[in-house]
């Protein structure tokens, strides 16, 4: 790899392996994330991208190989260092994970209090802005069990961003959007990074509208990266696969079932 | 002789396994007390979950201390009756409620009511992935979650038990001297000379806050350690009642041994 490429990589994930208990979920993970870009990570549900996530954050190790975050071994970072460098990162969780015991003012507001001292004014101010770019001002004050599931995501959103980190990274940010909103919330990961000079990792299903969105594309598949590239090279590619998932043909090389005995034999075997 | 060897194993795996817990158990309270610097800093965090374990619990302990008291009342006066010294009416409720009663039924009403309550809460909290969101954060849960519901709980309970007391003898004088009739002035003054401040009022409030450390640990870490699922939920809040209870139960028997022998 070129040495200018290294050093403008935020995040660098290399020869990545990972098991749950003796599951293998990834093996050999290799991928690069450059400052500035949004960048997707895409793959048939459970390949293992919430896993890559986790991962990144340093909420698991990898049992081989190493993630870098600005240059340094996110495994081999101590408590101290590994929260400073979170500090300046931003995850929304898959399915929201909003405190249930705070309204989502204060969900928002979450981390201004816990790691600045802002007065609670300034702080008024940042939090309604930041639930204004969501479209949920007016909700400000309802507590996360009145939220439908695609308002709860937006407002996970605007906890995610809440310090502006450097490193957004949005599990399925637009599942339980509804068009209109999948549209507004897209434009704004694309705002938001390019006016805080972030970088922004999107694990999405939806090829349609991340491909209109980012500037870079890995496809996983099966534990490995299989494909990789800029929007354009995905949409003209005639690999069985990239094609299979971007026009969602159920027949191709990409497994849709969890592994598992062959189907006949198992029905087979149940009945006898 | 299989079975035998069996039962064996299967009794060393259970007893190891206790073991493990506890030794998990003691490592976990220590990192909470470790953890404890920032919500005693900020002491509305704590202020907060006294209100909810605390002020919740309130109604259940005022209500259970009168009714409790009520019954002593009774029960004391159909005995000392018969020894003719229904004077000391109010000097047996005192010291039941103040030494016993009041640590030992508040404790286990908080268990059911506000231990079952925090370790359900921390448990969903986790099945919901809103611990890992705070990690994440670089918040770290353990001070921003259980170290305050922890401290709330020891805070609660000592004051719990008082007002449980405080409630079982007004219980009793109302029925001992307002229903049955026992010379009110016996009442009070007797209760007054026999209760040793030292002897009996301080030894009941270490009760209780041993047993508000006890229900209160127990309580955050089943609910930290609970599986992610509504199964694993519910298991660990029935898993916290009965250990608080027991060990309530337990803790009793070894501090009334220490506290009041012989005296
Ligand atoms: N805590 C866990 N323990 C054991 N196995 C797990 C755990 N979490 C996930 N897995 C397994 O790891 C695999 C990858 O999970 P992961 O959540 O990373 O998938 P994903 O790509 O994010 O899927 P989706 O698109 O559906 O969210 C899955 O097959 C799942 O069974
Ligand atoms: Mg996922």
């Amino acid at each position: 790899m070129p040495t200018i490429a290294a050093t403008d990589n935020l995040v660098e994930v290399e020869n990545v392996n990972f098991a749950y208990d003796s599951r293998q979920i990834l093996k050999g993970v290799n991928l690069n994330i450059r400052r500035g870009q949004v960048v997707a990570i895409m793959g048939l549900s459970g390949c293992g991208k919430t896993t890559l996530l986790r991962l990144i954050g340093g909420a698991l190790r990898p049992t081989q190989g190493e993630v870098r975050v600005g240059g340094k071994a996110v495994s081999r970072l101590n408590h101290d260092e590994l929260f400073a460098l979170r500090r300046r990162m931003g995850m929304l969780f898959q399915f929201g994970a909003l405190f249930t015991d705070m309204s989502c003012y204060d969900n928002v507001a979450f981390q201004m209090r816990e790691h600045t001292d802002l007065p609670e004014a300034l702080i008024d101010d940042l939090v309604l802005m930041k639930l204004q770019a969501v479209g949920l001002r007016g909700a400000h004050d309802l507590m996360p069990s009145e939220l439908s599931g695609g308002m709860a995501r937006r407002v996970a959103l605007a906890r995610t961003t809440a310090l502006d980190p450097m490193l957004i990274m949005y599990d399925e940010p637009f599942a339980g959007l509804d068009p209109v909103s999948m549209g507004v919330i897209g434009q704004l990961i694309r705002r938001l990074n390019d006016s805080l000079g972030a970088t922004s990792i999107i694990v999405t299903h939806d090829v349609a509208e991340a491909l209109e969105l980012v500037d870079y594309v890995y496809f996983m598949s099966d534990g490995v990266i299989v494909t990789h590239g800029i929007p354009d090279e995905l949409r003209a590619s005639d690999k069985p696969f990239v094609h299979q998932f971007v026009h969602g043909e159920t027949d191709g090389p990409m497994p849709f079932h969890y592994p598992a005995e062959d189907y006949a034999r198992d029905l087979d075997a149940r009945q006898a | 002789m299989g079975a035998v060897t069996e039962f064996l194993e299967r009794l060393g795996g259970r007893a190891t396994g206790a073991i493990h817990r506890l030794g998990f158990a003691s490592r976990f309270l220590l990192l909470t007390l470790q953890n404890s610097g920032m919500c005693l800093r900020r002491f509305s965090l704590v202020t907060r979950e006294i209100y909810f374990t605390g002020v919740l619990s309130l109604i259940i302990i005022l209500v259970s201390g009168l009714f409790v008291g009520m019954v002593l009342g009774l029960q004391g006066y159909d005995t000392l009756e018969r020894y003719g010294s229904s004077s000391a009416l109010g000097v047996l409720v005192a010291l039941s409620l103040v030494r016993e009663l009041g640590p030992v039924v508040a404790g286990l009403l908080f268990a059911s009511r506000a231990g079952s309550a925090i370790t359900a809460e921390i448990g969903l909290m986790k099945a919901t992935e809103q611990l890992a969101a705070m990690e994440m954060m670089a918040v770290d849960p353990i001070g921003r979650v259980i170290a305050p519901r922890f401290w709330a709980g020891v805070i609660s309970m000592p004051l719990l038990a008082a007002m449980f007391s405080a409630m079982g003898v007004f219980g009793g004088y109302l029925v001992g001297v307002r229903l049955i009739g026992v010379d009110e002035g016996s009442f009070w003054s007797q209760m007054q000379a026999a209760v040793d401040f030292r002897e009996d009022i301080l030894n009941g409030v270490i009760k209780s806050l041993v047993f508000g450390i006890a229900v209160s640990w127990i309580a955050v870490f089943e609910g930290y350690d609970a599986p992610p699922t509504a199964e694993g939920v519910s298991g660990a809040t029935t898993r916290t009642v009965v250990t608080s209870s027991l060990s309530i139960l337990a803790l009793d028997f070894m501090l009334t041994a220490f506290m009041f022998r012989g005296a």
